[in-house]
């Protein structure tokens, strides 16, 4: 999977599944202050980037997750790792 | 003591999404049961059920709101708001009083078998989501519109059987009579899924005319062989007179009187007793006798012991007046936690339009319901007042009566 594919999944779940306004979707967009997102939202992002891409987020690294370019670097990078 | 009214109501039911709908179907003595295969596919013995479709409030609600939502809180979100914009409630009122919700409800199956089948699968608990716990708890209801609305009063769920959103009423009520709250959005909510009311089918306690089945739920009719789970939503606004005198609120309708009592008998099977105390405790605080009251929807489900037993406390009570009576639950089926509630907002209608609903399939008596006064058809009737009661599992008996403005 490349990083355009991750980009692109994860940008498509925030607009549809999150109803984020696709103006919004910026790789440097704090997904708390930007997009709106809250603590209970990354319960379920957790759930997405595990079914989409096998991988399970753990509550230590998501707090190190802040913007969307944090978001797709981490999955891109434990991909890699894989 | 401060007098308690009702200032709106709203209603999403099998016999109609809202309140011009549903009193329709009350007039038109219209049935919402069907023969549900899915649920026959499951082995239940009874597939007969209301049917209902969810509501679609992507636009109305936002996701948070809208993930953390059983179908039942769906269905009381609908009820409410249509309550809220007949009792003239705006937002900005909400936030800038205490206002409180009371809602009656007694479960939240799907959210629970999702939730406990994702860890028994995956032994990952990271993979229930977010909005599991919200939908699964017996709170759900008042936990969601609390929130969706506002609200800064009091906040619980009251979980009474098949008595619940009528004893959430009675609550109520007794809240604001005693003055510890202004206005209360009261109600009762009951979800319809595939596997909500299984275990009760294990009971073999729904009707099997599947081959009819808008003709198998017949309370009080000699041929009754069970009841038809139903469900859906009802909402009533409860006030202080003083304070909805004060906002120019349309006033519907006053509730006189509320009673309660168990039967401390029977897990399953009603007892007369239980009832004749509830509904003598509702009249006495009424401060009227059994001649005042003009109609009664009764509780009856269509089950052969609980309406012979529920016929026995009426002619007990009534046996001299004989007031009109019917059950609603003739064209709804049984709408459970909801029933309490939604019985009154049906009676409402009744009351606003001089009309008594008739019982359908109330086609021939037996030996203990042909001591009352039973309405298979429509009639014309001017009710001032009327009695309404709801009993359920473990012998909870509650009693309301609603009495029009003056």
């Amino acid at each position: 999977m490349t990083r355009e594919d991750i980009v692109k999944t994860i940008n498509g779940l925030l607009i549809e599944e999150f109803e984020i306004d696709e103006n919004a979707i910026k790789p440097d967009a704090h997904l708390k202050n930007d997009l709106g997102l809250e603590s209970l939202d990354f319960v379920d992002i957790a759930v997405i980037v595990q079914k989409e891409f096998g991988l399970t987020l753990k509550g230590e690294e998501m707090t190190s997750i802040r913007t969307l370019q944090n978001l797709y670097d981490y999955i891109f990078n434990c991909i890699q790792k894989k | 003591m401060n007098r308690v009214v009702i200032t709106g109501t709203g209603i999403y039911s099998t016999i109609g999404r809202n309140l011009d709908e549903v009193k329709e179907s009350l007039f038109n003595g219209k049935s919402g049961v069907v023969l549900d295969p899915e649920r026959k596919s499951y082995g239940y013995q009874s597939g007969l059920t209301g049917k209902l479709d969810r509501p679609q409030l992507k636009g109305i609600l936002d996701r948070r709101a809208r993930v953390c939502m059983p179908e039942h809180a769906e269905y009381a979100y609908m009820s409410t708001a249509e309550a809220l914009r007949m009792a003239g409630i705006s937002p900005d009122y909400l936030k800038n009083n205490e206002a409180g919700i009371l809602f009656g409800n007694d479960s939240s199956t799907p959210a629970v078998i999702e939730c406990v089948d994702i860890v028994r699968a995956r032994r990952d608990t990271t993979m229930v989501g977010s909005g599991s716990v919200f939908q699964s708890m017996n709170s759900s209801v008042t936990m969601n519109l609390s929130v969706i609305f506002q609200l800064r009063g009091v906040n619980f769920t009251v979980s009474g059987a098949c008595a619940s959103g009528s004893h959430a009423i009675g609550m109520g009520y007794l809240m604001i009579r005693h003055g510890y709250q202004k206005m209360i959005i009261c109600g009762g909510a009951q979800e319809v899924n595939l596997f909500c009311v299984g275990s009760f089918d294990a009971l073999g306690a729904f009707s099997k005319r599947e081959s009819e089945p808008q003709k198998a739920s017949r309370p009080f009719d000699k041929s009754r062989d069970g009841l038809v789970p139903s469900g859906g939503a009802a909402t009533v606004i409860l006030e202080d007179l003083e304070s909805a005198l004060k906002r120019g609120a349309p006033i519907i309708a006053e509730v006189i009187g509320y009673g309660f009592s168990s039967d401390g008998v029977h897990i399953s099977v009603p007892d007369v007793d239980g009832p004749v105390r509830a509904i003598s405790m509702a009249l006495k605080d009424a401060a009227i006798g059994p001649e005042k009251i003009d109609y009664i929807n009764a509780h009856a489900t269509s089950t052969p012991i609980g309406d012979q037993n529920e016929a026995k406390a009426i002619d007990i009570l009534f046996g001299k007046h004989k007031p009109l009576i019917s059950s609603t639950k003739s064209m709804t089926g049984h709408e459970m936690w909801m029933a309490g509630a939604s019985e009154i907002v049906y009676s409402i209608i009744m009351m606003q339009n001089s009309f008594v609903a008739p019982n359908i399939n109330f086609t021939e008596p037996d030996e203990f319901t042909s001591k009352l006064n039973i309405t298979p058809v429509i009639k014309e009737k001017n009710i001032d007042t009327f009695l309404s009661n709801s009993f359920g599992f473990g012998g909870t008996n509650s009693c309301l009566i609603v009495k029009k403005f003056n």
